[in-house]
């Protein structure tokens, strides 16, 4: 709004405000409209297929390394066995034949295999090999051994154990000669945990293994308290549905969103989750979403400027042009005034120049008398004194009708002001009296008595009455007539008719009459503008004019006029004070 | 002997007055009517009229109709057209119908003595070819 000002420094009325809020508000609302319609629905499609996509990927990731570290477990148990089918359980006491297995064992698999122990069924190691002291050691009251005695093969949960030291163990049973054996193998962790270590997405993915009692068997890369409740649900909910992988998104300890896929591990003794932060995972979606929000809110700003700036500036350019016409209007009303004062002018003058030549002819008439002599005696002074009255009541006639004219002309501007309708028709009629003397036509006016007085511009008024008077008096201009102005008071307003029995207005006319430049008259007389304007002036006063008309009968103008505010229907009430004192 | 025999149409009273008695003085004969039907009336009854002074503006018959009516009934009779400034254009109509001239109000008498020299000239050497043919017709009969 700024820069329009500086043009055009007056302020707006509250119609050209109200204006350019509506414009503004429209605007935006049909701009912004799509834009938010196109932008919420591809980004809530992407982004329901972006979950979609994310989700089944982590899934796949998972269960691809849940795969992977159940073949591990599987593979190693296998090595396990294969083992325990060619020991000799009597001659494994003699240290190196332990040795060779597992060095054996090593060659074979990497150092994934710590140590190789053989455990009786009484929980005692009578072989080991391996780098910890274990080979007297006693596991009877291990937890591990107890339940590796009682099943075929067994794979413990993560523990410290004897040496210290965070490990789990591959145990394969065994029965030789009515006696269980059992073969123990170490796992060594750091191997275990890099399986699982490996995998990472993002910046906040990891996976850890938890067993069924909420205990790591890995060692995860941000330390954290697991919620046994909700790992318990995984468990069930795995084990329940059949299903190979479930993911779920919850808020983790420290509150933020995360993504959490979970898979059974080790015959379901274990649960491989994987956690991500929602925001990493879903960051390419965050990075969408953020752009078109920017890009959004870039757009919504260029709109609403667009907005406010255009419509300010259509805005200005209406009251300019609604200026401009008011301008013309105004011009058009005055020249209309001026066509009036012309053909008014026309019938004045002829009216001067009559006294005007008889004032002449008497001087001339008194010099030639005097040219003859004739001024001697009484009969000639009286001659002379008959001739010099007669010059001055011509004289006085001239200086009528100029202040008749003067009258007309005075009031030239559109000040409103109190009148009296009655006393402007009576001044009207008079100075058309001349004009209707020599076409024959009577005037007549009706006019009630106590009129109330109207608010208006004195000088329009009368441009529209005589504009009517002479309409008239063309139209009877060859027949003669009668043309009567009456008017009268009804309900809050005043009813004035100019009614005249000439030729009448032909049906089709009569729809027209009131159009700018519509005339019936021959070209070169009469602009077609007296009807126009005079509808314009009456209906500015918050009036109306209305025409009726029958051929051969004659034609009746009705022009509506509010009383003056304030003024009621009872002329006797007295104008209140708007202020006090 | 008169200079002519003039009708003065007007129906400024006071004006036709005026005229009259200036226009006797000068020796010209003056008959007066106030309006269009009165000179008719005048003008059939009694034919002594040469010329007439015909106001363009009356009301009732107006110039231009009485000027028609008289190139009906007295069409030897010249007339001379007076116009205020805003008639002229009905003056120049009334001369395509007939009418000798046209004055303006008001008038120099000179010229309108001068005006009525020439149009009574006119009618007379009218009235004098008439009685010619007349003639010669009456005696081509016997010849």
């Amino acid at each position: 709004m700024g820069k329009s000002m500086n043009r055009n420094p007056t302020p707006l009325s509250p119609y050209y405000r109200a204006l350019t809020r509506n414009m503004v508000l429209l605007v935006m609302v049909i701009s912004f409209t799509p834009m938010l319609l196109v932008t919420g629905i591809i980004l809530n499609q992407f982004s329901a297929s972006h979950h979609e996509k994310i989700h089944a990927h982590l899934e796949e990731l998972v269960l691809k390394h849940k795969q992977n570290i159940d073949s591990f477990l599987s593979e190693k148990l296998q090595n396990i066995r294969f083992l325990a089918d060619t020991i000799d359980f009597d001659n494994c006491g003699r240290q190196n034949m332990i040795e060779e297995h597992l060095a054996r064992l090593q060659r074979a698999y990497g150092p994934v295999f710590v140590d190789l122990g053989v455990v009786n069924e009484q929980g005692q190691q009578v072989a080991y090999a391996g780098p910890f002291k274990l080979e007297k050691a006693r596991y009877a009251d291990a937890d591990w051994f107890k339940k590796a005695i009682e099943s075929n093969y067994f794979t413990s949960d993560v523990f410290l154990g004897l040496r210290g030291a965070p490990h789990f163990i591959i145990a394969v049973r065994k029965s030789c000669q009515d006696q269980k054996w059992i073969i123990r193998a170490t796992i060594d962790f750091v191997e275990f945990n890099r399986l699982v270590e490996k995998v990472r997405i993002g910046e906040t993915g990891f996976a850890y293994i938890l067993n069924r009692e909420g205990q790591f068997q890995t060692k995860p890369i941000f330390d954290f308290t697991p919620d046994l409740d909700i790992y318990n649900r995984y468990f069930s909910t795995l084990e329940r549905m059949g299903k190979e992988v479930e993911i779920q998104e919850r808020l983790d300890g420290t509150g933020v969103k995360s993504l959490y896929v979970s898979a059974l591990l080790n015959g379901g003794d274990w649960l491989l989750v994987y956690k991500q932060a929602s925001s990493d995972a879903f960051s390419d979606l965050r990075n969408a979403q953020v752009i078109a929000v920017i890009i959004f809110v870039l757009g919504g700003i260029a709109i609403v400027t667009m907005a406010v700036w255009m419509s300010a500036k259509m805005v200005r350019r209406i009251a300019t042009s609604d200026n401009e016409k008011e301008i013309m209007n105004q011009q058009v009303i005055e020249t209309g005034k001026l066509a009036s004062v012309g053909e008014l002018a026309a019938g004045i003058a002829h009216e001067i120049n009559n006294p005007v030549a008889i004032m002449f002819e008497e001087a001339n008439w008194l010099r030639d008398l005097i040219e003859d002599g004739a001024y001697k005696d009484e009969a000639d002074i009286q001659e002379f004194e008959r001739g010099l009255n007669q010059i001055r009541t011509q004289g006085l006639r001239c200086k009528e009708i100029t202040l008749k004219l003067l009258s007309f002309a005075r009031k030239t501007d559109s000040r409103i002001e109190d009148l009296d309708i009655g006393h402007l028709i009576e001044e009207l009629m008079a100075l058309s009296a001349q004009r209707a003397k020599y076409s024959n036509i009577e005037l007549l006016t009706r006019i009630e008595h106590e009129l109330p007085t109207l608010s208006a511009s004195y000088s329009e008024l009368q441009q529209v009455f005589l504009n009517l008077i002479n309409n008239a008096m063309d139209a009877m201009d060859k027949t003669g007539g009668t043309l009567e102005i009456s008017a009268k008071q009804e309900e809050g307003q005043i009813l004035i008719g100019v009614t005249d029995n000439g030729p009448g207005i032909p049906k089709a006319n009569l729809g027209r009459i009131f159009d700018p430049f519509f005339t019936t008259k021959p070209v070169g007389s009469g602009t077609g503008l007296g009807l126009s304007i005079c509808y314009g002036i009456i209906q500015k006063m918050g009036g109306g004019i209305t025409v009726k008309s029958a051929l051969e009968v004659g034609t009746t103008f009705e022009i509506r006029m509010p009383v003056k505010t304030g003024e009621g229907l009872d002329n006797q009430t007295v104008a209140e004070p708007d202020t006090c004192n | 002997m008169a200079i002519a025999t003039i009708m003065l149409v007007d129906d400024e009273i006071p004006f036709v007055e005026a005229m009259s008695k200036r226009l006797t003085r000068k020796n010209i004969e003056v008959e007066t009517a106030f309006n269009g039907s009165e000179a008719l009336e005048k003008l059939t009854a009694c034919r002594i009229t040469e010329v007439v002074i015909l106001d363009v503006k009356m009301p009732g018959m107006d110039g231009l109709e009485t000027l028609k009516a008289i190139k009906q009934r007295v069409p030897l009779v010249e007339v001379i057209m007076l116009t205020g400034h805003a008639t002229v254009e009905s003056a120049i109509e009334g001369m395509k119908l007939g009418a000798f001239d046209y004055l303006m109000k008001p008038c120099d008498m000179d010229h309108l003595i001068a005006k009525v020299r020439e149009a009574a000239e006119r009618k007379r050497q009218h009235e004098e070819k008439i009685i010619n043919a007349r003639i010669k017709e009456i005696t081509n009969r016997y010849a």
